[in-house]
Parts: C-alpha cells; structure tokens; sequence
C-alpha cells in the first residue's frame, strides 16, 4: 500500500481519525507521517487516544540544543568526524541519519541477524505491531469494546519508556 | 605467542593448497559494539582500558579463537604494528592505536578479534582462495559465542548499531583480493570496475581504504550493510566475484590467443629484473610479481610455484624487511634489502 500523501514509499503509519462523524483512515508513509504529526491540527486520532499518547507529536527541538543524553555528542562533533558517539546517538540523530542511511543503504529496516538475547524483545515488538493493526481495524469498525481490549494488552507487553533505543523511531 | 612466532608462519591467506589463480584470499569481517559503553572513538582512553581488560580474558578463552595470541597496542613497538597489519591482522587506524585497544588471533590467524578499533569489536576471518560461505559459517559461531558473554548493542530497526552509520545494520563487511593482470593488460579492466561500483560494491587497493591499486590486485567488497541478509550479502559478492573471474580468465586467454610475444616479453622482464635487480621499491617489487605471478599461472614460467610469488608479496612490505633485518632501515636501504631478498628467494 503506498503513502497517501507522497504516492512514493511504503504506507507504514496507519492512522485513523473521526471526521465530521465519520472513521476515516489514513495510510502515510514514515517521512510523511513524520512531517503531518508537526502541523496536524485536525481531529485527534482515536488510536492515539486510546494508547494514551496525545495529540500531535511536540515540535522538534532546534538543533544546537540537542546533545546525545547518554554521550553528549552534538550534531557538529558528529558532522565533524562521521562516527556517532554511542549506541542512543541513533535515536538522538533519528532526523539527520534516516536520509543519509537512505542514500547509502538504499533501506532504513534491518533483516539480517539479530542477537539471541534480543530474540524475546523482538518478538515483542512484532507482537506489538500486530495488536496495534489489529486495534486499528477495530476502531475503524466501531468495535470500541474490542479496542479498549487490545489497547489494554499493548499496555501491558510496552516496555517503560527508555529501555533502548530500539523502541525510538531511528 | 609472540609476534617472531607469526613471522616463522606464512599468514592465513597465504596457506597452500586453494585455487588461487584469480581469487587470491577472502576475508568477511562483523562490526559489534557493547551496549553499555560508548563507542571507542569518544568513550575516552581510560573507557577503551576497561573495555580492552574486560573483553581480553573472554576472548582469549573462547574455542573458537584457541589457541589464542594475544597482542595490547600499547605492549608494541610501531614496526611491530606495522607487521600485524602488513598482515591483515589489524588495520591501519589500529596500527596507529595505544593504549585500550588490541588484538585476540587464532595462532593460526584465520579468525581473530580487534578490540577497539572504530568499534568495540571488529571480527574477521580469513582464507587464501574463494571460501566466503566457509568463512562467514567460522564468523557466525564466533559471533554467537562473544554475543553470549557480551550483549551487544542492536535495535530492531537499524540492527548492529555501529560507530559510523556505513556499518549499521550487519555490521558484515565481505572482501575477495583479486588478481587481474589479464584484464589491466588487455586495457579491459576499467568497465568492469564500473560496472562493479554500479551494482554497489566497493573496490580498493591490496591494504583496503585509501590504499592504490599496486601490483594488479583489487580488493571488491560490499558497501551496502543495511536492508539485506548477511547470507545474500555473501552470495552476492561470490556470484559477481565469479563472473569477474570468468571475465579475467577470458582476457587471459585472448592474451595468449592474440597478444602473445607482448605477454612473453612481460613476463620475461618482471622475472628478469626481480632476479637481477639490486634496488626494488615496494611498488615496483609488486607490480613485478604480479607480472611473475601470471607467468606461472600461464605456464610461462615453469620451475616457479605461485605461493613462493605469494609469499614474496608479504615478505617484501617494509616491515616485514626490517622485522627481518632485526634494525630500522631507510627507504633506500630496504630497496637494497628487499632486492636481495628477492633474488635469493627466485634463484
Ligand atoms: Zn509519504
Ligand atoms: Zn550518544
């Protein structure tokens, strides 16, 4: 399925929104979705509030504030050398590598191996998706019981926030 | 182990017995980091101590590496880093590395650990011919086995998360050196370097990143770490590596075919000199063996082996020459050195 907005990239965001009465659903792309949570002043998504997350993502915060929590490397020592500082560097730099990862790996999702005391976590995560999917399908069919159903088993298999970087948008 | 010990052996890609004419070795290497540390570029030297104590004695007691040779930077002289990495063994930006960073080898050097290098850990292994699969099997088991002691850092979406975003992903790296006289002197080799660039693979010179094409050897490895399993990034270089090899093996044989008294010719003024010659420069002694090389391989030469030639491309680096002289040598002193050793060695 591809972006609604841009016609290009996958559809990977699938929001669904009540306008005027009506479900509507919307299928972005990440880079879309990305852009349209800055400037959505529209409706909230149902989805959203059901996962207890608000309205639109807060703006960004302007690039000379932003330091690496953990390393405390800061865009220009990461322009200057090329190497990030640590592994929460990814999360921290999400905006300025996902172009640059684009443009020499041509992708921005790892399929290769993965280590075998992540092999829980990423299950989870995959279980995860599929409860939120699954909690989409019910909103759109007005099914709200069934919702609140799922909603409270995503709550439950989350992780607090913090816990890598892995749950971050990279 | 000390390093005299690895000195009285060939080195891992140059062990006999593989085909290899055109494939001189393969190499595959993983880039891990720890999850609790910074990367070693920033973590601080103190921090690369650390790391370097901890990793050092899990290392050293893995099967996969034993038995181990343990070399600190710190513990080595410069020449003394120089051999590890006229050797493979480390690279360049190690060599110049002290304190909290080192090497964990197999004694054989087929499969070994650098430690704080761009990343925590850098993992490799080697072997002379076409054997990616075999070796990207050994990496995996050796992967497995440090991944039990060490969680590494990884995230869902991006992988391996490594130092410099190049890397990210799977962190694997998978190079064949090969040898293309025939494609250089049948003036052919340059579309099929573009063409190799075109499908995203990376070609270097003998000593990797930065290093000119010398003596008709070209590193090809893949660029791309992220969006692909490690198994068809392997494949893949293997299949294009084969058809290169095919590519070369057809220029030799229209070299025989059309360009025959040049082909002789060349071949006779590389063993000339490199018999007769009393001043070789490192550049020069290369590209002479390299003309040597296919002269054996096309039957030109015949009471010559390919593995002496082969084992002359590593004796005749500069510090290989004066590890071996026992003293540092001037430019031009090594020149005389590596002359005489060549002669000796052909005659
Ligand atoms: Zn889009
Ligand atoms: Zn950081």
């Amino acid at each position: 399925m591809h972006c609604e907005v841009c016609q290009e990239h996958e559809a990977t965001v699938h929001l669904t929104q009540i306008v005027d009465g009506h479900v509507r659903k919307i299928n972005l792309c990440e880079a879309c979705a990305a852009k349209s949570g800055l400037d959505m002043k529209g409706p909230l998504s149902i989805t959203d509030i059901l996962l207890g997350l608000g309205g639109a993502k807060p703006a960004e915060k302007p690039e000379r504030e932003r330091v690496c929590p953990r390393c405390h490397m800061r865009p220009s020592d990461f322009k200057k050398t090329g190497r990030l500082g640590c592994m929460d560097c990814y999360a921290t730099f999400a905006a300025e590598l996902a172009p640059m990862l684009q443009s020499m790996h041509h992708s921005s999702q790892h399929v290769g191996g993965i280590p075998a005391h992540e092999g829980a976590r990423v299950q989870l995560t995959a279980e995860i998706a599929a409860l939120q999917q699954a909690l989409e399908k019910a909103v759109a069919a007005e099914n709200f019981e069934e919702a609140a159903r799922l909603r409270d088993r995503i709550a439950a298999g989350r992780r607090p926030p913090g816990a890598g970087p892995a749950q971050e948008p990279a | 182990m000390t390093l005299d010990d690895l000195l009285s052996q060939p080195g891992a890609w140059l062990a006999p017995g593989a085909d290899t004419a055109t494939v001189i070795s393969s190499r595959v290497r993983l880039a891990r980091n720890l999850r609790d540390s910074a990367f070693p570029g920033w973590a601080g030297e103190e921090e690369c101590e650390k790391i370097w104590r901890r990793l050092q004695p899990i290392l050293q007691g893995l099967p996969e590496l034993a038995p181990a040779a343990v070399f600190g930077m710190a513990d080595l002289e410069e020449l003394e880093r120089m051999i590890l990495f006229e050797r493979h063994l480390i690279s360049g930006e190690q060599a110049h590395k002290g304190r909290g960073s080192g090497l964990v080898t197999a004694q054989d050097e087929s499969i070994s650990v650098m430690v704080n290098e761009e990343d925590h850990l850098r993992l490799q292994a080697m072997s002379p011919g076409l054997a990616l699969q075999a070796i990207w099997q050994r990496m995996h088991a050796l992967d497995h086995a440090i991944e039990r002691q060490v969680p590494y850092a990884f995230s869902v979406k991006l992988g391996y998360l490594t130092a410099c975003p190049t890397n990210v992903g799977t962190g694997l790296r998978a190079s064949v050196m090969l040898h293309l006289p025939g494609l250089v002197l049948m003036n052919e080799l340059n579309p099929v370097l573009k063409g190799l660039t075109k499908i995203g693979l990376a070609v270097r010179g003998l000593w990797g990143e930065g290093t000119e094409a010398a003596g008709n050897l070209f590193q090809i490895s893949n660029q791309i770490t992220l969006g692909d399993r490690e198994e068809n990034i392997i494949r893949h270089i293997e299949q294009i590596v084969l058809e290169v090899v095919e590519h070369e093996r057809n220029a030799r044989a229209r070299l025989l075919e059309r360009k025959d008294l040049v082909l002789r010719d060349h071949v006779g003024r590389a063993f000339g000199i490199l018999t007769h010659a009393h001043l070789l420069s490192s550049k020069e002694a290369l590209d002479l063996l390299s003309g040597l090389r296919l002269g054996i391989d096309l039957g030109i030469i015949k009471d010559l082996d390919r593995l002496t030639v082969d084992r002359l491309l590593l004796l005749t680096q500069p510090a290989h020459l004066q590890k071996r002289e026992a003293r540092s040598l001037k430019p031009k002193d090594r020149d005389r050195v590596r002359a005489q050793l060549v002669r000796t060695q052909l005659s």
